[in-house]
C-alpha cells in the first residue's frame, strides 16, 4: 500500500518545524512513524507535508531537572526503558514499555509521539496520567505547558494546536513511599489494550495519601477514575479497600463495547487489573 | 512553504546497504522496502502484511531493526542498512542463519528474512535470552507455518553457539 503524495521536510530545529507547520495547514509531524505511517498507507491520514523530527537529537535527551525528570519528545521507548534515571525513579516505565507494540515499535516509537497521536488503546497515555506528567510544547504563539489531565480530548484528539510540537515530557519526582504500576489485558491478536490500568499511590505507611488511577483501551481517551481514586485516598491499603476501589473503577466513565469485548466485560477486567496492579506495585 | 511534490517528484537518496553505497531517486512516499526491492533489486527483504504487523520486511537501519514498510526511504538517507543478503560471508551462513537451517526454523520461508534479522538484534541486546524473552522480542514477526516452536529452538541454538564463540555482541553488526 502506498500513501498519497506529500512533500518531505527534514526539520533542522524546533523553530524550523513550527514554521513549516504554521505555513502548511495540512502538515503533520513525523516522529517514530509507527502510528502515522501505517495510517498513511491505509490513507486514513493524507498529510500534504511531512515534517520529520528524526534528526533533532536535542529532543532525545533524558535528564533530571529541578521540576522533575525531562524526557525529550523524540526519546524512543527503548531509550526510556534503558535509562538509569528512569529505572531508578520510575520503575513502572520499563515494565509498562514491555507492553508497547513490538520490538520495532519500541525501537522507533516515541512517548511524545504517542501522546500527540492519542490512540485510545495506547498504553503510556494512561501511565502519563497516573504519573501526573506535563508536556512542554512550542508553537507559533510561543511555549506553554499542558498537564496530562488537559491533554487528551477525544479519540486521536488532543489540546495541541496544529502548529504546536511537544518538546519535553516532564514527570514530577515521586514522593518517598510512592508506588506505581501498569497492566493491560491486550487483544490476543493485535496486542492493543482491551483494557489497561495505570496507578500511582502515594503512601504514608499503609495509608494512601493520594491516588491516581487511569484507564486506557476501554474508553475514547485515556481517562482517570475519580471514583477509584476517591475510594483509595485516605484509606488504609487493605484488600477490602482495594476491592472497594476495583468495584467502582468505571463509575461515571463511558466504557466502550465492541466485537472484541462488551462494555460489561471491559468494566469487570478494569477492576481485576486494578487489584493486580496494586498487588504487583506493593511487591 | 515546502516545495510541492507535484513540481518536485523525486529526491536523491543514498544509503550504504550491506557495505555498498547505493543511490536512487525516490518519491518522498517511497517506502524503504520498495526502495530496497524495486530500485536496488534486493528482494530478500519481503513484503508480508504491509500494515506494520508481520515483520517480514525487518532490516537494520544504523544498527537498529526497523520494519522497512514503516519507514520512508528519505528517512534512511545517509544511513547504513543491513539486509538478509548481507549476512553470509564467503559462502558461509551467519550463525543465526545456520541455526535456522539446522533446527528447521521455517517452513515456507516467507517470514524468515525478517525473523532472522530480528533474532540477530535480539541476541545482540540479550545474548542469553530465556524462552519467554525470545517469544516476547519476536512478537513483531509473524510466522504462519511453524507455530514458532522451531524458531525458538533456532534462536536458542544460535545463542548457545554465539556465546561459545564469544561473538554474540558483535557477530551481526
Amino acid at each position: 500500500m502506498i500513501p498519497t503524495s506529500f512533500a518531505y521536510h527534514q526539520a533542522t530545529s524546533v523553530a524550523d518545524a513550527v514554521q513549516i507547520l504554521a505555513e502548511n495547514p495540512d502538515a503533520k509531524i513525523l516522529a517514530g512513524g509507527y502510528s502515522l505511517i501505517p495510517a498513511m498507507k491505509l490513507r486514513l491520514a493524507q498529510p500534504g507535508v511531512l515534517v520529520d523530527l528524526g534528526k533533532l537529537d536535542d529532543l532525545r535527551g533524558i535528564s533530571r531537572q529541578a521540576d522533575g525528570v525531562h524526557i525529550g519528545a523524540m526519546a524512543t521507548y527503548d531509550a526510556i526503558r534503558d535509562d538509569p534515571t528512569i529505572q531508578e525513579l520510575f520503575p513502572v516505565l520499563p515494565s509498562a514499555i514491555g507492553y508497547v507494540g513490538d520490538q520495532q515499535v519500541r525501537a522507533h516509537g516515541t512517548w511524545g509521539g504517542s501522546l500527540a497521536h492519542a490512540d485510545p488503546a495506547a498504553d503510556l497515555t494512561a501511565v502519563f496520567l497516573a504519573l501526573e506528567g506535563t508536556v512542554h510544547v512550542v508553537g507559533a504563539a510561543g511555549e506553554r505547558d499542558i498537564a496530562a489531565d488537559d491533554l487528551f480530548i477525544d479519540l486521536w484528539t488532543t489540546s495541541l494546536e496544529p502548529d504546536e510540537i511537544i518538546t519535553d515530557l516532564v514527570l514530577p519526582i515521586p514522593a518517598a513511599g510512592s508506588v506505581a504500576g501498569y497492566k493491560k489485558y491486550g487483544h490476543p491478536a493485535s496486542g492493543y489494550a482491551l483494557v489497561g490500568v495505570a496507578v500511582r499511590l502515594d503512601l504514608d505507611g499503609e495509608t494512601v495519601t493520594n491516588a491516581r488511577v487511569a484507564i486506557t483501551g476501554a474508553t475514547s481517551k485515556a481517562t482517570r477514575s475519580a471514583a477509584a481514586e476517591a475510594a483509595l485516598t485516605g484509606a488504609a491499603l487493605t484488600d477490602e479497600a482495594i476491592a472497594a476501589a476495583a468495584s467502582v473503577i468505571t463509575d461515571g466513565i463511558e466504557i466502550n463495547g465492541d466485537a472484541f469485548a462488551s462494555e460489561e466485560y471491559r468494566a469487570h477486567i478494569a477492576g481485576v487489573l486494578l487489584k493486580q496492579v496494586i498487588a504487583a506495585a506493593r511487591g | 512553504m515546502v516545495a510541492s511534490t507535484e513540481n518536485d517528484l523525486t529526491t536523491r537518496v543514498t544509503v550504504t546497504v550491506n557495505g555498498v553505497e547505493r543511490s536512487a531517486d525516490v518519491e518522498p512516499r517511497t517506502l524503504l522496502v520498495h526502495f530496497l526491492r524495486d530500485q536496488l533489486g534486493l528482494t530478500g527483504t519481503h513484503v508480508g502484511c504491509d500494515t506494520s504487523q508481520c515483520g517480514a520486511c525487518v532490516v537494520k537501519v544504523d544498527g537498529v531493526t526497523a520494519k522497512s514498510c514503516t519507514m520512508f526511504a528519505v528517512q534512511a538517507d545517509g544511513a547504513t542498512v543491513e539486509t538478509i543478503e548481507g549476512l553470509a560471508t564467503d559462502g558461509e551462513f551467519h550463525p543465526v542463519q545456520q541455526a535456522f537451517w539446522e533446527k528447521h526454523g521455517l517452513q515456507c520461508g516467507y517470514c524468515t528474512p525478517g525473523m532472522i534479522m530480528s533474532s540477530i538484534a535480539l541476541l545482540e541486546r540479550n545474548p542469553n535470552p530465556t524462552e519467554a524473552e525470545i517469544r516476547h522480542e519476536l512478537e513483531g514477526n509473524f510466522c504462519r507455518c511453524t507455530g514458532y516452536q522451531n524458531i525458538v529452538r533456532s534462536v536458542q541454538l544460535a545463542a548457545e553457539r554465539l556465546g561459545q564463540s564469544g561473538q554474540a555482541g558483535e557477530s551481526a553488526s
